[in-house]
């Protein structure tokens, strides 16, 4: 910004310099207030540009929305697990590496359902494909579709655990009094941080909001169909 | 040259008469006088409110207002102070002090000048209204904070949170108006000779703030969209069971958050710029290296809006990034505040009203900046988070930074806008207890914010009881103190001793080359700036 300002100067300089004079020959016939004709090109031009300014940076504020999302996946930040699904078979079992896994299970908000893990925690070894299940149970009498969002902790090993298979690729429907039982098969790679010898896997159920799209369950789906 | 230009008044000072004047008025001065008073205006409701808060603070337990009040009070309280009183207020003052430290004859686009001010009426109207329903028992006012952080004020938000949203979209449309005018302004009207490097400081802090309005107050109402769709239309921005992340809102307010915070005391550091040399009686120190400090700092706040969230769970290296990039801004402000020392250095000081405010900026605000740098460690951010401590901090600088700034230059161009001299007794009195009852207010929150005492609950443990009762009694002495304020401007406008068209032994600058009163229209025949 600096640049520019510093560079306009003299080329502005002359252009006022320039109009007030013609205002001055104008000025027995204008009235005074009357100053928007005085800089009319200038002026135009000005607010064109800040005009782009504005709308660009309201474009921004949206675009910051999947900027975001590129971001967290590339870093891993969030403990965002992402959508990647690598086949089982590509990997070396590393039989030298014990891994322990915690599972979590949480319900946000006003979410009415009973929901846990079959077991608190499993020690697999890196490049070994683990199957375990989460049951949630409806008490209530009404049909209530949910959404469970993963998260793995701690965050920098989010993208070496992958999962296969997972109630949380698509929304789950529970009839009034069912209890299901959910797979989830894992693999953890064997490029795991060699300092890292616990993970832990958390899911959130929520009311899934009716209407709303589900970019979660979409991208999951396509994965799964490619295996 | 002010012969040739009361020639000129003699013909064309006739101004529109009735409510019609202020209406539809297109004139800068008016426009100005018509923000200022909005400001004062709700500086009085947004005290209020804080009254309420302290009176409720002042002992531990639950006495006069319930919890959900409460929370309505600090939400209000924070958005009529930052939208109502500072923004407005030194809008008014670049209405009416930009075309006359310039030589312009008027704003550049008068007819939008009109409208940028009347959307904020209706603007406060409707956060105000939804007060007013929640008073009559129709519903919650929002209660979320002023910072409105998701899922608080998207799933669990009441539903006065819409008037909310199109409050601060008005605002928001309202300010980007008022910026644009601005540097059109300053861009194609300066006076003959008047270049860049020449412009009072006023006139160049405004310039850069108003391109941060400009970059950021789009992003702001970007965000309050995305939360009016996720409440309303089923989209889910900030909501994890539909894909999105409530953290997102953070980055993208704070985004807009920071930049506003310079917004709100860049025009602080050009008021005050313009006071110090005039008392001192000496040119400003560095001019520009005050320029560039201003400039650095605007460039600066685009880069360090996460240190807000440093316990949002940030990776370490994002932690050293806004860390360091909030030291940096130590920097510029320090160049600034040393350059206003070495102004007044050797001076030939006098200690008036304005210099008294502007001095207790320069001291206070140095004090809010300090705590600032304190908050800008990241592991120690961890302990000062949603602490008093940062409502100690943010009041340093807003309070009797920006909003002593603001008083400062009502006390200095008064004289110029009414041709009246203000009671320069009253004026002192009014400084002294608005420093003394500010600080009694604000220091102990250090205490109690340090010792770990939440923000934004109305309640609290015993061991914070005398540190509170303290700032009350500080609160009360600060808002009541206003009214003398209050009094002072009405004395003047009503009559006074006759100012002179400098008013100030040291004054320099264009504006002063003007009668006092400034006429209604000023400089239609352009001023040669040598």
């Amino acid at each position: 910004m600096d640049t520019a300002v510093t560079c306009s100067v003299p080329q502005l300089y002359n252009a006022t310099d320039g109009e007030v004079r013609a205002e001055e020959e104008n000025k027995v016939t204008s009235h005074p207030n009357n100053i928007e004709g005085v800089n009319k090109n200038s002026t135009t031009r000005v607010i064109t540009r800040l005009m782009f300014v504005v709308v660009g940076m309201f474009g921004f504020g949206f675009a910051l929305v999947p900027l975001y999302d590129v971001f967290c996946d590339i870093t891993g930040i969030n403990g965002k697990t992402g959508d990647k699904v690598t086949l089982a078979e590509n990997m070396q079992v590393d039989t030298s590496r014990v891994i322990e896994v915690e599972f979590i299970a949480s319900l946000n908000g006003s979410m009415p359902w009973e929901f846990k893990p079959m077991q608190h925690s499993i020690k697999v070894h890196p490049g070994e494909p683990t199957r375990i299940s989460y049951v949630a149970v409806n008490r209530t009498d009404k049909v209530i579709v949910g959404q469970a969002v993963p998260s793995v902790a701690p965050g920098r090993a989010a993208e070496y655990f992958q999962k296969t298979e997972c109630f949380c690729f698509t929304e789950q429907k529970l009839e009034p009094g069912e209890e299901k039982e959910m797979p989830v098969i894992f693999v953890v790679d064997p490029q795991l941080p060699d300092d890292v010898s616990q993970l832990a896997l958390s899911y959130t159920f929520f009311i899934k909001p009716s209407g709303a799209s589900n970019s979660t369950a979409s991208l999951a789906n396509n994965s799964n169909q490619e295996i | 040259m002010s012969a040739v230009i009361e020639e000129h008044h003699d013909h064309h000072d006739h101004k529109p008469s009735g409510i019609g004047r202020w209406l539809f008025s297109t004139n800068h001065k008016d426009i100005g006088t018509m923000y200022l008073w909005f400001s004062f205006i709700m500086f009085f409701v947004g005290g209020a409110m804080a009254l309420v808060i302290r009176a409720e603070l002042f002992q531990p337990g639950l006495q006069l207002v319930e919890p959900e009040f409460f929370n309505q009070m600090t939400t209000l309280h924070g958005l009529i102070m930052v939208f109502g009183v500072i923004m407005p207020g030194f809008v008014g003052l670049a209405n009416w002090m930009v075309p006359m430290m310039i030589g312009a004859p008027d704003m550049a686009l008068p007819r939008m000048n009109n409208w940028s001010f009347w959307l904020l009426p209706g603007a406060f109207g409707m956060l105000i209204a939804s007060l007013i329903m929640s008073l009559m028992g129709m519903g919650s006012a929002p209660n979320f904070g002023w910072t409105f952080y998701a899922p608080l004020s998207t799933t669990y938000g009441p539903a006065s949170t819409d008037y909310f949203i199109f409050s601060v979209h008005l605002m928001g449309i309202s300010s980007i108006m008022g910026a644009i005018n601005i540097i059109a302004t300053i861009m194609n009207m300066r006076a003959p000779g008047m270049t860049y490097m020449k412009m009072p400081i006023f006139v160049w802090t405004w310039f850069i703030t108003a391109y941060l309005l400009i970059a950021v107050m789009p992003v702001l109402a970007g965000v309050v969209t995305m939360m009016l769709m996720d409440r309303n239309f089923g989209t889910s921005f900030f909501n994890a069971a539909g894909g999105g992340d409530p953290v997102m809102f953070q980055h993208v307010f704070w985004f807009f958050g920071h930049p506003e915070v310079y917004i709100m005391i860049l025009p602080a550091f050009g008021v005050v710029s313009q006071i110090v040399p005039t008392f001192a009686r000496k040119k400003i120190f560095g001019y520009s290296s005050m320029v560039y400090a201003t400039a650095s700092i605007a460039f600066l706040s685009f880069i360090v809006w996460a240190h807000h969230m440093f316990t949002t769970g940030m990776p370490v290296a994002g932690e050293l990034f806004f860390m360091y990039a909030t030291m940096l801004i130590a920097i510029p402000t320090g160049v600034k505040v040393f350059n206003w020392v070495s102004t007044m250095w050797r001076g030939s000081m006098t200690f008036e009203t304005p210099m008294l405010f502007a001095i207790g900026f320069i001291f206070l605000f140095t004090i809010g900046g300090f705590t600032g740098l304190m908050m800008c460690i990241a592991p120690a951010d961890f302990q000062y988070h949603d602490t008093y401590f940062i409502v100690a901090h943010f009041h340093y600088v807003l309070a009797t930074g920006a909003a002593f700034s603001i008083m400062a230059a009502v006390y200095f161009w008064i004289p110029k806008w009414t041709g009246n001299m203000y009671d320069e007794k009253l004026g002192k009195l009014h400084f002294w207890l608005t420093a003394i009852g500010g600080n009694i207010l604000f220091f102990p929150m250090h205490f109690v914010g340090l010792a770990g005492m939440p923000r934004r609950i109305p309640d609290y443990s015993l061991q914070f009881a005398e540190f509170n009762a303290m700032a009350t009694v500080g609160a009360f002495i600060f808002g009541f103190s206003q009214l003398i304020f209050l009094y002072n401007v009405i004395k003047t406008i009503r009559g006074g001793e006759k100012a002179t068209d400098q008013v100030w032994e040291g004054a320099d600058g264009l504006e002063w080359t003007l009668p006092s009163p400034a006429p209604f229209h000023s400089f239609t025949t352009p001023p040669t700036v040598k």
